[in-house]
């Protein structure tokens, strides 16, 4: 069954959207991630606009975010004194991430630089998780192997204006979350994304966090973050497709529920392996297409200035 | 003297010999949303003032014209090893949709000098400005390749049928992904490949309805579309949070 959605002016199936909100949902409620990385690429393969796909992929977060961060709320495995610090940061990040966005389409490579940045950014990450994770099951496989240890002292330690975030159990300085929370909403308004996949490895490795709270904590702070993008969205461009939202956040809010109770049950080291995985499977998908020569080399773009 | 002039330029130029009466299926094109493309049927016959008589071969043109906008066509190369954008070529007339239905192929009923005058080929109703005259060749083949693939170009070269060389009649599909606007249905009537009748009609193709509500108030409210679309969005996740854990219980 067709439907003709008005923002985005085509005409797609309905059980395809459906369908990519639950899968896209469950991996969203699993890991904590917003899914938008996935999501944002999977609507341009489908035929909606870039801008439209974007704008209306924050939106759907939202709904999934918040379904998620409920579950999260009710097992006490959200820190949201760390989430507050993440989302001053990320609103910061949000505002000049706009601007640099604005100031590229101008220079009018943007696509370029999405595509480098997705590549970039997952394939960084995901290399690095998916080291970590592999060590960290080897370590604990070993008969009377000690259990894994975190590094207790890095540079983080050693910063001014601590503070003490007891569901985390850290006592650290704000000025990491802080950064944290910049950069995750500088790439957030470029790439179209919640920035979950860059938020939770972040969090684990940079600031020390338990596992346990990560996912609560930066589904918190990427409801209010995307939120923002989508108000931002809406009142600039108009490419916010409430039709193509809700189509998506229906399959996206049951998919999350689905995710969140699948997550619990899976073990820590487990979780991260497969979140390692999905994230080099879209950079290596992404860097093939940037090497490859195009099937088609000419692209149409909207009129005007260029 | 002069009446005889008079009348011999009457008998010269005989204005409108043959003339075009139209119907179409339908005033407007509405969408809605379960819109999935249409189709307008687009007939009619040739009303003659006197006997038939054949100076040449009749030819019957009918072409629908999208709103113009102007389109950036981008093309890629290799630089780094990575494809990226480097040409680019603004095409300045550019119909969001257009068909080309003939009762024969185009170059049988229609002279080269009349289609430059009246655009009604594929090339020549998208100009583009800039680059040089052979590279720009290959942007405007770029988009009607790209605009064929997604049906908003097409070319039926037998896509009107004559019947008694009076009734004619041409099946033209709209694809789902049309551009609202007033869409320009033109019918040309030719003998000889020289342009003898013209008849011109408009058919506004419109969002309703809901569509129609959502488009406005997105464009016009932006704000309240926004504060919209995020309660439908917390609503949701709400929703689905709170069937799911009374479902567990």
């Amino acid at each position: 069954m067709q439907i003709y959605l008005p923002i985005a002016e085509v005409s797609v199936n309905i059980f395809l959207l459906l369908g990519l909100g639950g899968i896209v949902g469950v991996l969203s409620g699993m890991f904590g991630v917003g899914g938008g990385f996935l999501m944002t690429p999977l609507l341009f393969f489908i035929g909606i606009p870039p801008a439209v796909a974007v704008a209306t992929e924050a939106n759907q977060i939202v709904a999934s975010s918040f379904s998620g961060v409920l579950a999260h709320l009710k097992r006490k495995t959200v820190d949201l004194r760390m989430g507050t610090v993440l989302l001053i940061g990320g609103l910061i990040g949000s505002g000049l991430g706009i601007i640099l966005f604005n100031y590229l389409k101008a220079l009018g490579q943007v696509e370029l630089l999405v595509q480098l940045c997705y590549v970039v950014f997952l394939g960084m990450i995901g290399t690095m998780m998916f080291i970590e994770s592999l060590n960290a099951i080897r370590r604990s496989s070993k008969p009377g192997g000690a259990a894994p240890k975190r590094r207790k002292h890095n540079w983080v330690h050693n910063l001014p204006f601590k503070m003490k975030f007891r569901v985390s159990g850290l006592y650290i300085s704000v000025i990491p979350p802080l950064m944290v929370g910049i950069l995750v909403g500088v790439l957030a308004a470029i790439m179209g994304v919640g920035g979950g996949f860059i938020m939770v490895p972040a969090m684990i490795y940079l600031l020390g966090m338990p596992t346990k709270v990560v996912v609560g904590t930066s589904l918190f702070q990427i409801i209010f973050v995307t939120a923002f993008t989508t108000m931002l969205h809406a009142t600039t461009n108009f490419t916010v497709d409430v039709v193509l939202a809700v189509l998506l956040l229906v399959g996206g809010v049951i998919g999350a529920q689905i995710g969140t109770r699948i997550g619990v049950k899976m073990k820590a080291e487990q979780l991260r392996i497969w979140l390692a995985i999905m994230v080099l499977a879209v950079c290596g998908k992404l860097a093939f297409d940037l090497l490859v020569m195009p099937a088609e080399l000419f692209s149409l773009g909207a009129g005007g200035h260029s | 003297m002069i009446r005889l002039v008079v009348l011999l330029l009457l008998l010269a130029v005989p204005a409108k010999a043959e003339e075009i009466v139209l119907g179409l299926s339908q005033d407007e094109v509405a969408i809605t949303a379960t819109f999935e493309g249409s189709e307008i049927l687009i007939f009619g016959a040739i009303k003659r003032d006197g006997p038939v008589e054949v100076p040449g071969d009749l030819g019957v043109i009918v072409t629908i014209a999208g709103p113009d906008e102007p389109v950036t066509v981008r093309k890629k190369d290799r630089r780094l090893g990575i494809w990226v954008n480097t040409e680019a070529v603004e095409i300045e007339v550019a119909p969001t949709f257009y068909a080309v239905a003939t009762n024969r192929p185009l170059d049988e009923i229609l002279t080269s000098t009349e289609d430059l005058n009246t655009r009604i080929s594929m090339q020549r109703a998208i100009r583009s400005v800039g680059a040089t005259a052979e590279s720009a060749q290959n942007f405007t083949d770029a988009l009607i390749r790209i605009r064929a693939s997604q049906g908003l170009y097409q070319t039926i070269p037998e896509g009107v049928s004559v019947a008694e060389e009076a009734l004619f009649r041409a099946l033209i599909p709209l694809p789902a992904n049309l551009t609202e606007g007033d869409y320009v249905a033109e019918i040309y009537l030719t003998r000889d490949k020289r342009i003898i009748d013209l008849y011109t009609t408009s058919i506004p193709v419109k969002k309703v309805g809901l569509e129609r509500w959502l488009y406005n108030l997105a464009h016009e409210n932006p704000f309240l579309y926004g504060l919209m679309s995020l309660s439908i969005a917390i609503a949701a996740g709400w929703g689905a949070s709170a069937a799911f854990s009374a479902f567990r219980r």
